[in-house]
């Protein structure tokens, strides 16, 4: 195996493209050591990413949005105060992935990557509608993270293409998500269904929703039907029991050893519910602990 | 395989070693720098009993490549006690009987110093939830959670 550690983008750029064998991207390492260690993945080549200078960086854009280095841990984003005000549900997702020992090097970019469907930190970024830089031979682009996961284990990436900062958008006025997952344990354990809600109100009325559902698809969905059935209400028993029921619609989930496809559908409405009303609750000024401590 | 030259610090001494680029950084300490204190339960991060703090950082030392190490700032448990002086962690361990086999122990340790040194007095629960990584099949977790409780009293009365 060839270890690199450029310290540059452009650099790593030049030694992804004329890579041979399998390739692997370092950021945290979880995901790509235990592959390593279990012989799901051996790769011949291996970028570390981490000598590129800002990759730790969490960074207000002019716009009031993010940016988020590709080397920022799950521990750093939840130290920081004002990212956690502004997209609680973001953070939290991340903050549920693994121990404390696997938060201090897992990032949200090797999570979207790995390409896990059940990949917690993915249905808040979609809710959020964050977006990737990405870089590559062709040069540079920006795509949604929704766009990003091409089946369990893939991505849309092409030959030689890495992320080079997470963007999210700015949290604006009387805004609030929120991401809960269901898992037989308290911690450390794979999410059966994951749902994140990210929505904002005029007064009491929902006036933009994004619903996002992990872990019952092979990729992490954006599901619109969702979001229409709570757009322009107040989040009534009636818009709850079609969000319920348009979540649980949108399921295409696989039968194992945590969960039937019964109950993932099942659930994919219960936690839709839930989240939207934390959501909800966080759009009126409420402050609401996360899920994780 | 041509190896890499890391030059790091562990537990405040300066070290160098040859790394293969396969190796974890949990291989380095205990196969190239003799420091078998940390310990390999499982190898894919389930179990914490390889917890050591990278720049403060606590991290399994099983998911960390050692020719990441360049550079930084590592502690282990062998750099816990000041001499023949036990930390008031590891003197609570033994007067609760926190450990039995002991294999845990080490990345236990790690674990909670780490977590009083960001948060002196958590609540029971923020103890549980800091160490659900650490796994110990003897005691049944109770005794731990005791004996770091009452380090982090005793750690408080003497600050
Ligand atoms: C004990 C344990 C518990 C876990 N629990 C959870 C959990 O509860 N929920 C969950 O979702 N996950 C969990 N995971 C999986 C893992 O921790 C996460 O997926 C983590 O976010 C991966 O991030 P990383 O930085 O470590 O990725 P890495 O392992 O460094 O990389 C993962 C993938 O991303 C690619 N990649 C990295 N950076 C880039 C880039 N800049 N551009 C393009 N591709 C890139 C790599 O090539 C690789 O394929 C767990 C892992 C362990 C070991
Ligand atoms: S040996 Fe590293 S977590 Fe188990
Ligand atoms: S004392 Fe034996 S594993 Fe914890």
């Amino acid at each position: 195996m060839k270890f690199h550690s450029p310290t540059s983008f452009a650099e790593a750029v030049v030694l992804a493209q004329n890579s041979e064998g399998v390739l692997r991207y370092l950021a945290g390492g979880t995901d790509v050591l235990v592959q390593m260690r279990a012989g799901i993945v051996t790769p011949d080549e291996l970028i570390d990413l981490k000598k590129i200078p800002g990759v730790f960086d969490i960074t207000r854009t002019a716009e009031g949005g993010w940016t988020i280095g590709v080397g920022v841990s799950g521990a750093q984003l939840g130290a920081h105060a004002e990212l956690c005000a502004d997209w609680p549900g973001v953070v939290d997702g991340m903050e549920l992935v693994g121990s404390t020992q696997v938060q201090g090097r897992a990032t949200l970019v090797g999570n979207l990557c790995n390409g896990s469907p059940a990949a917690d930190s993915v249905p808040g970024m979609v809710a959020a509608g964050a977006t990737v830089s990405i870089t590559g031979p062709e040069g540079d682009r920006i795509l949604a993270i929704e766009d990003i996961p091409a089946g369990p284990g893939r991505t849309n990436l092409t030959k030689g293409e890495m992320i080079t900062a997470i963007n999210l958008p700015p949290r604006g006025e009387n805004g609030g998500d929120c991401y809960l997952r269901f898992i037989p344990r308290t911690e450390m354990d794979i999410a059966v269904v994951g749902c994140a809600v990210n929505l904002r109100l005029d007064g009491d009325t929902i006036t933009e929703a994004r619903v996002s559902l992990g872990a019952v698809a092979p990729t992490v969905l954006l599901v619109q039907d969702a979001a229409d059935a709570i757009i322009g209400t107040t989040l009534d028993d009636e818009a709850v029991a079609n969000l319920m029921a348009a979540a649980s619609a949108a399921c295409n989930p696989i039968s194992d050893k945590r969960g039937t496809i019964e109950f993932r559908t099942d659930v994919a409405g219960v936690l839709a519910k839930r989240a939207a009303k934390f959501a909800y609750a966080r759009a009126k000024g409420e402050v609401i602990k996360g899920t994780h401590l | 395989m041509s190896k890499i030259h890391v030059q790091t610090i562990v537990n405040r001494d300066p070290v160098e070693f040859l790394a293969d680029p396969r190796e974890t950084l949990l291989d380095c300490l205990r196969d190239h720098l003799g420091l078998t204190g940390s310990k390999e339960g499982c190898g894919t991060g389930d179990c914490g009993a390889c917890s050591v703090t990278v720049d403060g950082t606590l991290i399994s030392s099983c998911l960390m490549l050692g020719v990441e190490a360049g550079g930084k700032s590592i502690e282990t448990i062998e750099g816990m006690a000041q001499g023949e002086d036990l930390h008031p962690l590891q003197r609570k361990f033994i007067e609760h009987a926190a450990f039995q086999c002991g294999y845990c122990t080490p990345g236990i340790l790690v674990a909670a110093k780490n977590l009083l040194e960001k948060n002196p007095s958590p609540t029971e629960t923020e103890v549980r939830y800091w160490l659900a990584g650490n796994l110990c099949r003897c005691t049944g977790y109770d005794k731990i959670i005791r004996a770091v409780m009452d380090a982090a009293e005793e750690m408080r009365g003497a600050a």
